[in-house]
């Protein structure tokens, strides 16, 4: 039988599920359950939990946990990803795999609790200084937040790069019943680059960010981008939901995209032709399921719950070729599907 | 379906029994709590949707049932119910009627009933107890029977709480015939 669980905790049991052994925390609120659940499992399997003194130790030493060739996470809420976001640079620039989970909440600064999408541009462009993405998973349901966590781990690993679960505080807080993946699916593949001790049987691996000699800097970057194109042709994710002959697309993700698909039904019931496109990674952008729905439709909508933030994405994915509008909440709002609705109906 | 009244009242508990008795019948269901401050000493609530097909939004923002445990909750939330929908009122802890004529309201004064038989605590479980009797067991919004509640209570309370399982039998039975 599924079992109802919090978000934050499914998480958690996924990411051990997936075979992580190593988390390292520091509490903070919507996310705390997440590292609670670590702390009572982690010592019972002979994983590490480990409450750091801050974030940046935290996430400092799942960068030396993936240098020793082990899955590591890390998890936080907005203020502080930011905080974490020297490491994850570190983590890209030294290309490691890993797992970051945010559990949005209010900003800016300090903020507020409640649930929010106004790290998107964080997530998806400025996560740390430097050339670089990473890959970055939205789910909208506590079993896609099980789902999504396996798969970050092994495309983490495959393109040896940070992967981050875009969450947010109703996610995190919120139960629906799941089914968890049976424990040792997959093996996690080889890493013959970690520097795991060897006995003096090889060559010893070095793990490093820094290059002082700018056109060795510069051919790893660009490495690192030629590898990031592969992964935009491969890895992009969508829902597409009755977009076929949807004359105003709905683009959302995340908690506002339960929201709009609330919204593209009601819209339905009363003869409106809406449908949704909803970002499950937001980096690869889902660029193709928006062409395809944008190509007949009259106009797009974004909804988040930011300022407005995944729209500009919206409009360099279909290069601005229907309007694309926005609407959103911020704060620790929660757009309601009626509100939702009388845009769509303005826009019919 | 909302449950709402003061932090450790139990209605976050409340909740997620109802929920459970959802997922035994195979519903789709999602339970959203309020969460931080609120939940110590202030208000708490929490949002319980029970449905036939899959959930958008869980916050409930109109809801077809309101559990209501205290006045700052009822005053909140009595306008937000659907008309033709149930409140279910702890009727020991907020002496107000109900004005709108569009509900179907039930006054329990589970706080007393508690209290009277020695089920310190268990004024939720009374409360559900009714819910149960009322709405999901009987009528256009039924979708289980009195064992699938019995079941749910199992499924919330901890193997290390199991001697709290006959007390929760009781309370919810006490609000059955209130």
């Amino acid at each position: 039988m599924k079992v109802l669980m919090k978000g934050n905790e499914a998480l958690a049991e996924a990411a051990i599920r997936a075979g992580c052994r190593h988390f390292f925390g520091y509490p903070i609120t919507p996310q705390t359950e997440l590292a609670a659940y670590m702390s009572k499992r982690m010592p019972k399997i002979g994983g590490t939990y480990l409450q750091a003194e801050s974030e940046i130790a935290a996430v400092n030493m799942v960068l030396g946990a993936s240098a020793a060739g082990v899955r590591a996470m890390t998890s936080s809420s907005s203020p502080g990803v930011s905080l974490k976001g020297e490491g994850i640079s570190y983590m890209a620039g030294s290309d490691l795999p890993a797992l970051i989970i945010n559990v949005q909440r209010g900003g800016p600064g300090l903020g507020g609790i409640q649930p929010s999408q106004a790290d998107y541009w964080q997530a998806t462009k400025a996560t740390g200084h430097g050339d670089f993405q990473i890959l970055v998973f939205a789910p909208s349901t506590v079993q896609e937040m099980v789902d999504l966590v396996s798969d970050a781990f092994d495309l983490a690993d495959q393109y040896r790069m940070p992967a981050m679960i875009l969450a947010d505080g109703m996610l995190g807080q919120m139960m629906e019943p799941v089914t968890l993946p049976e424990e040792g699916g997959k093996a996690p593949i080889e890493k013959p680059w970690a520097a795991c001790g060897h006995g003096g049987k090889r060559e010893h691996n070095i793990v490093n960010s820094l290059y002082l000699t700018p056109d060795k800097l510069e051919s790893l970057v660009k490495e690192r981008f030629a590898r990031y194109e592969i992964i935009k042709e491969k890895e992009q994710r969508a829902e597409e939901y009755l977009t076929d002959d949807a004359d105003v697309v709905v683009v959302a993700y995340g908690a506002s995209s339960r929201v709009a698909k609330g919204a593209v039904n009601k819209a339905r019931e009363l003869g409106l032709k809406a449908g949704l496109v909803r970002p499950i990674t937001l980096w690869p952008f889902p660029a193709d399921a928006l062409n395809r729905a944008a190509s007949h439709a009259k106009a797009l909508l974004a909804v988040e719950m930011s300022m407005g933030q995944m729209v500009d994405d919206v409009k360099l994915a279909i290069n601005c070729q229907k309007p694309v509008h926005f609407f959103g909440r911020t704060g620790g709002m929660i757009p309601t599907p009626a509100e939702v609705l009388e845009q769509i109906k303005g826009l019919v | 379906m909302l449950f709402a009244g003061f932090g450790g009242q139990g209605v976050l508990f409340a909740g997620k029994v109802a929920a459970y008795a959802g997922l035994i019948e195979n519903k789709e269901i999602s339970w959203l709590p309020s969460y931080g401050p609120e939940m110590r000493g202030g208000t708490a609530n929490c949002s319980v949707c029970i449905s036939d097909t899959p959930i958008g939004s869980p916050l409930v923002t109109n809801p077809n049932v309101l559990v209501v445990m205290n006045l700052p909750s009822l005053d909140k939330f009595i306008d937000t119910v659907e008309p033709g929908g149930t409140v279910i009122i702890d009727s020991s802890l907020i002496d107000k009627k109900v004005e709108r004529e569009d509900l179907n309201v039930y006054y329990v004064p589970s706080s007393a009933l508690a209290e009277e038989n020695e089920l310190g605590g268990l004024s939720n479980m009374i409360l559900v107890g009714k819910l149960f009797k009322e709405i999901c067991t009987a009528g256009d919004h039924s979708f289980c029977t009195e064992e699938t509640l019995d079941a749910a209570i199992q499924k919330c309370i901890p193997a290390r709480k199991a001697n709290m399982l006959d007390v929760n039998r009781k309370a919810v039975a006490l609000g059955a015939q209130a």
